[in-house]
């Protein structure tokens, strides 16, 4: 999945890091937008082994855009900021 | 008085209002960093499209919520980041989550404005990366500024389905097409009742009018068949059938779907309001009169999350629940408000009986819905697994409802509690056993409404 930035853009630039890499995203963005408008492609896979998933409703109820934030534990991607320096991984 | 409301959308604010107007200093909470609702959302600091942007027709309106929003922040106590996870109406007791920290609120009277969320037929493909609701797509835009891909492709009825289309088109991505799984004839039928709100059919009439003046494949009465592509990839076509039976791929690589919104009513639920099926909304709605009072003492419902009205109509509920409570607590009301109120949420109730016809749940896609499609993408269940549960040969035999459903598939058991799926799971089940979906029932609400943290602290004790 390809987030694409439309609008709204002119923001400072952050890095964060995803899966071991380190990332740009900009200030504002939650961890969805940063991961996906970025490579990250998806954000965990299904536990049942029926493939990647992306998230689906971006409004912190359907709990499918889980990743790991470092020290905070899981955390829902669509209603998390991304923060200067998080080091984040798939779920 | 201790009084709590739960949501800071347009209901919420409404509500808030009145109950500061009389005196009263609530307890005021929203699970968002800033209120506004879904409708209404706020983009976050050094984001600096204006009003006109986000929110196009409805800017005015949004610009009025905002500002009564931030005027009632200090006259309220405001706790954005809080959850609401379980409420009981005896005794009266508000248990939240915020920043890792759970605490119970006593209160006397709750206003309970939670809002709604797309209600979503399932088919094969729409877990894939790239599928997003309707107000998701809608959100990453508005909150965002970034659309959900490249080539993006609208797909299912109802008046978001227009409205994410057009904000996309306006914002410059490129929409793919919009198929509206409802015929052009059902529409024509149900605009006999529509005239009772010209500007709101005027503004639909727009949206549909540019989509097509920008050239963008515009299809109704389409019957969705898969979305394609894979996992790594994500989505790479939308496979659909025309009004005249001919199967079409589409290229795009995202898939916004949705079929108008359901009550997000997990909490009156577990209040332990009566929870009944309305046939013309096609949704399950907590019990309430039309002022917002429910059976329960105390506990006052407004908003979407009251039965589907819309925006306009939650700032008239939320008012009206404020009002309701004040009167039933022996404050000063404003009678004069409230029967301007209750006129006009007549006339729109006339309007939402009208809009829900024109753009009806497709029910029947659940028939024929294939085995292998995931239905419940928590936990993976297929709709051949919830109808092998429906066959009398099964080791536990039929399922004769969706809460037994539930025991024998896990489906509706996963993060999300069924909002997503539930009311799907029912229309399968309920085709399958040959009844109608009211019988065989709603999943019933659990606590917490959304998962916690195992290491969320009580108050006064630090985290472990």
């Amino acid at each position: 999945m390809q987030l694409v930035r439309l609008v709204d853009q002119d923001r400072p630039g952050i890095r964060f890091v995803f899966e071991g890499r380190r990332c740009d995203a900009r200030a504002g963005d939650t961890l969805l937008t940063a991961i996906l408008a970025g490579e990250g492609g998806f954000l965990r896979r299904s536990e049942f082994g029926d493939g990647p998933r992306a998230g689906f409703c971006l409004m912190g109820a359907c709990q499918d855009c889980r990743v790991v934030v470092e020290g905070r534990g899981p955390v829902r991607a669509c209603v998390t900021e991304c923060t200067p320096g998080m080091v984040v991984r798939r779920a | 008085m201790r009084v709590a409301v739960v949501g800071a959308g347009p209901a919420g604010v409404r509500a808030v209002e009145q109950l500061v107007r009389a005196g009263v200093r609530p307890l005021w909470l929203d699970e968002a960093p800033d209120g506004g609702g879904r409708i209404y959302q706020r983009p976050p600091a050094g984001f600096v499209r204006g009003a006109r942007a986000l929110y196009g027709l409805e800017a005015r309106k949004a610009r009025a919520v905002h500002a009564t929003l931030d005027a009632l922040k200090p006259l309220a106590d405001w706790q954005p980041n809080t959850l609401a996870w379980d409420i009981g109406a005896d005794p009266r007791l508000l248990h939240t989550l915020r920043e890792g920290r759970a605490e119970a609120h006593g209160f006397d009277a709750a206003i309970l404005c939670t809002g709604a969320m797309d209600r979503i037929m399932p088919l094969p493909g729409w877990t894939l990366p790239g599928v997003t609701t309707l107000g998701g797509a809608q959100i990453a835009l508005k909150a965002q500024g970034c659309a959900i891909g490249r080539c993006v492709a609208f797909l299912g009825s109802g008046p978001l389905l227009w409205l994410a289309a057009y904000q996309y088109m306006k914002a410059g991505a490129t929409v793919a097409a919009v198929l509206d799984t409802t015929p052009f004839a059902a529409k024509a039928r149900a605009l006999a009742g529509l005239p009772h709100d010209p500007a709101t059919l005027a503004k639909g009439l727009y949206y549909v009018a540019r989509l097509r003046a920008a050239g963008i494949l515009v299809a109704e009465g389409v019957t969705p068949l898969a979305i394609e592509g894979d996992g790594e990839r994500g989505v790479s076509a939308l496979h659909w059938r025309d009004s005249s039976g001919r199967e079409r791929w589409l290229d795009c690589d995202a898939v916004g779907l949705g079929w108008g919104v359901r009550p997000e009513l997990q909490l009156a639920d577990l209040a332990g309001v009566p929870i009944r099926f309305d046939a013309v909304q096609h949704n399950w709605v907590p019990e309430r009169d039309a002022m917002g009072r429910t059976p329960l003492p105390g506990i006052y419902l407004a908003g979407d999350g009251a039965g589907i009205g819309g925006a306009d109509v939650a700032e008239m509920t939320g008012a009206c629940a404020a009002q309701a409570l004040l009167a039933d607590a022996g404050l000063r009301t404003e009678a004069r408000l409230t029967r301007r109120l209750q006129g006009r949420l007549r006339r729109q109730a006339r309007f939402r009986a009208a809009l829900d016809r024109a753009f009806p749940f497709p029910a029947h896609l659940a028939a024929a819905m294939p085995d292998e499609t995931i239905l419940c993408r928590c936990e993976a269940v297929t709709a051949g697994e919830l109808r092998a549960a429906a066959t009398p040969e099964g080791p536990h035999g039929a399922a004769p409802e969706v809460n037994r459903a539930k025991a024998f598939t896990r489906i509706g058991m996963g993060r999300c509690q069924g909002r997503v799926c539930g009311m799907a799971a029912a229309e399968v089940l309920a085709a399958r056993l040959g009844r109608g979906v009211a019988e065989i029932g709603r999943l019933r609400g659990q606590a917490p409404v959304k998962p916690l943290p195992i290491m969320a602290a009580p108050a006064g004790e630090d985290a472990a």
